[in-house]
């Protein structure tokens, strides 16, 4: 293609995802978003106007040298967009489709005061698919240093920060205390925004290029404390994430149909409950759903009772039901990722805005039968800058439902802190640790990700991860001391 | 992968295996658990542990075939490997010399009743236990349990061997016994057997502990599937149990959650009798 102007370049149209069609998707867990072929990339990287002082790398957690790599895929140069992606990001793939782009990236694409941002996710996506696919870009390891760090919690913080260790030429070893590796990108993730195959080509490539020895099973906290670590390696990172569900505090919550997003997803996605009984954990939701929030989880956990439903009445020939997504705000405040919120529309989610949960009301056997709620109305802006909701008197209603999911947000597992003195905690139950290096309380201790911030993005826990990396190693290098 | 080092079959429901874990076995503790995974497809399951064995790296767990997943697990046999096995999980027992204790344990409840009775035994407390089951081919570690208590009783519903009473009906002569000063009570087995052990002892102020096993996914706090409502609140069975106060348990709540996926569990069941049928079938055409 011959050298377009920049006035040519903004005439572009920004290429639309290819999708599954959304009746079809609602039947089964692949894969939605189906990614661009290499010319609706190519032609979507000539939209790219190579800002001098690109605005997109700076909404980026982790710097990807975003206007590099699009040039060079625009030229068609796959091996030369990797290479510039990896400068930055190991994990492209992963991003690609799961980074809230629209408020990082591409939020600040120039572009988008005029129109449409570059669809920088999209790309990133592309490149990291090409990667997976062809892996053209090893991952090369620095002389080994004869050190030896654990790293506690295989999810984006810990990988991250495992693989920048190894390439450094460290002796990593990965702790997980479930059976298989990936944290929330595995067992909250779902297949199909997330399929597994990219996370465990991604941690296998790491793991073979980089001899980076994963431990299952290891519950630290348990099966070791933090301090039996300290003892056996000369440093400690701790990405173990923000596991520990909440649950309002309303009359009902033990009700039988009422879970958290977190144990639904687990069923769903690490244990592959929709697959039972070939699989041999169950998972079950009725016909009337209630999911209560909008943040990320709660669009996964409507979207897999979506799913279910159809599955479920695959098998039974009835009708599959309803899924209601309950939030106390508006629509401006969903918090979820813009495309997530779009695709449950789109796949028949009922939005229930301004409503609030009061108690959730159980049958004779135990079982929910429907919920008591209350009309909101928005007020003024609180902390978070959004504005709070406030109950509208007498405005009480029931909701029929027979399933509720909570996805209220999760606060960091308490387990790593047993044991672990000197490792200092906020009264949110995160660890303290410094922003830019993620050195903890305790010496040689380092954290990083949703245990440090609460829930959070995973491009925002990977690049805690790296920063921590760095500053490990050079404290290793005797660069850094404590 | 865990190897299988040995397996008993202890009654015809009820199997025994010690399993190499030395990651688990390093630290186990009386009270603790641990979470079983067989292959690929498995569910994971929450096992007590009923024994440890810290030189040989070994843990030993008990199991009754109630599910597709426990009879699965009982055709296992020593070679055999295990995908999972992740632990040691959940608080261990307070251990202390309360003076003169009582240790119940309810059909397969036996297992993890007896590392408490033992250590409590090791304290220094008089241990009085009270081992039950439905009829004398469900019982076992008779000899193990009267090794590690100064008396030990035991009953069957139909009177097959030893007593025939529920567990309750000793306990309360115990209770009511002013010579005994009875201190506390563990008690372990089904739900039901704990709800009316709390009940016999809640008249007489007698603390009385018991280990829940519920609905349960990843053991470490994540799922919140394992919660149990306690006159405080609710609670995670995995990281604030597994041990709770018997006389602050709903229990109404707890035996109802415990059947949400009955419906699912009978079909599993259905699905794998079906399969171990038909190669049988097979086996057999091929003699």
């Amino acid at each position: 293609m011959a050298e377009l102007s920049q006035k040519e370049r903004m005439k572009i149209k920004r290429h639309d995802m290819p999708n599954q069609d959304q009746f079809v998707r609602r039947g089964n867990y692949d894969e939605v978003a189906l990614g661009y072929s290499l010319e609706t990339a190519r032609e979507e990287a000539e939209r790219c106007i190579q800002c001098k002082e690109p605005k997109c790398v700076q909404g980026c957690p982790v710097g990807v040298l975003i206007p590099q790599f699009i040039k060079a895929l625009r030229e068609g140069d796959m091996i030369k967009a990797v290479e510039w992606m990896k400068v930055k990001n190991n994990l492209p793939a992963i991003c690609g489709r799961v980074c809230p782009q629209e408020t990082q990236c591409e939020g600040n694409c120039i572009l988008r005061k005029k129109g449409e941002p570059v669809a920088i996710g999209r790309l990133e996506r592309f490149v990291g698919d090409y990667e997976l696919a062809h892996r053209t870009c090893p991952l090369e390891k620095a002389p080994l240093t004869g050190k030896k760090v654990a790293v506690v919690g295989s999810g984006p913080a810990g990988i991250t920060c495992a693989v920048d260790l190894g390439r450094e030429g460290h002796k990593v070893t990965l702790f997980e205390s479930l059976h298989g590796p990936g944290g929330v990108l595995v067992y909250g993730i779902p297949e199909f925004r997330l399929p597994k195959s990219v996370v465990f080509g991604e941690i296998n490539y790491a793991v073979e290029c980089l001899g980076i020895e994963i431990k299952v099973d290891h519950v630290i906290g348990r099966t070791f404390t933090l301090d039996e670590l300290l003892n056996e390696y000369d440093a400690v990172f701790l990405g173990t994430g923000a596991g520990l569900p909440s649950f309002m505090r309303i009359p009902g919550i033990n009700l039988n149909g009422v879970m958290s997003a977190n144990e639904f997803l687990t069923r769903v996605n690490l244990m592959k409950g929709y697959l039972f009984p070939e699989y041999d954990t169950p998972v079950k939701v009725g016909k009337k759903v209630a999911v209560i929030g909008a943040g990320n989880v709660a669009m996964d956990s409507v979207r897999c009772s979506l799913r279910l439903q159809a599955l479920q009445a695959q098998k039974s020939g009835e009708n599959s039901g309803e899924v209601h997504m309950v939030y106390r705000r508006s629509r401006a405040e969903v918090p979820a990722r813009e495309e997530e919120f779009h695709h449950a529309e789109e796949e028949g989610v009922i939005f229930d805005f301004l409503t609030n949960p009061l108690e959730i009301l159980g049958d004779e056997k135990g079982n929910v039968r429907g919920m008591r709620c209350i009309r909101m109305q928005l007020g003024e802006p609180d902390k978070s800058g959004r504005r709070s909701p406030i109950p509208i008197e007498g405005s009480e209603f029931e909701m029929e439902v027979d399933t509720v999911i909570m996805a209220l947000g999760t606060s960091p597992n308490p387990l790593v802190f047993v044991d672990a003195e000197g490792l200092e905690r906020t009264k949110y139950g995160t660890a303290v640790a410094d922003n830019e290096t993620g050195r903890t309380k305790k010496p040689r201790v380092w954290a990083g990700g949703d245990v440090v911030t609460g829930a959070a993005t995973v491009i925002s826990a990977m690049g805690a991860g790296k920063r921590a990396a760095t500053d490990i190693s050079r404290f290793l290098k005797g660069e850094a001391p404590w | 992968m865990y190897r299988i080092l040995k397996k008993e079959v202890l009654s015809d429901v009820t199997k025994l295996m010690e399993v190499q874990a030395p990651h688990v076995a390093r630290k186990a503790r009386a009270g603790q658990f641990i979470i079983v995974r067989i292959d690929e497809q498995g569910e994971r399951i929450p096992l007590t542990i009923a024994d440890y064995n810290r030189e040989a790296g070994a843990i030993t767990i008990i199991f009754q075939e109630v599910g597709k997943s426990t009879m699965q697990l009982g055709k296992m046999e020593p070679g055999d490997e295990l995908s999972s096995f992740a632990g040691p999980l959940g608080h261990p027992t307070d251990i202390e010399n309360y003076g003169t204790i009582v240790c119940v344990g309810g059909g397969v409840g036996i297992a993890p009743i007896y590392p408490i009775a033992r250590s409590l035994k090791e304290a220094g407390n008089t241990v009085i236990s009270i081992i039950g089951a439905r009829n004398k081919s469900l019982l076992f570690w008779e000899e193990k349990m009267r090794a590690v208590s100064d008396e030990l009783i035991v009953c069957t519903d139909d009177g097959s061997h030893g007593r025939k009473s529920l567990v309750t009906e000793p306990l309360k002569e115990l209770l009511e016994d002013k010579d005994r000063k009875v201190a506390r009570v563990w008690a372990i087995g089904p739900a039901i057997m704990m709800k009316f052990v709390s009940l016999a002892t809640k008249p007489y102020d007698v603390p009385t502990t018991v280990s829940l096993n519920t609905i349960m996914i990843d053991g470490t706090g994540m799922c919140g599937g394992c919660r149990v409502l306690l006159d405080s609140g609710a609670q995670f069975v995995c990281v604030d149990g597994p041990e709770f106060d018997a006389h602050k348990v709903d229990w109404g709540s707890l035996l109802s959650r415990l059947q949400f996926y009955r419906d699912e569990e009978r079909k599993a069941v259905e699905q794998w009798e079906h399969k171990c049928k038909l190669e049988g079938a097979i086996a057999e055409g091929g003699k």
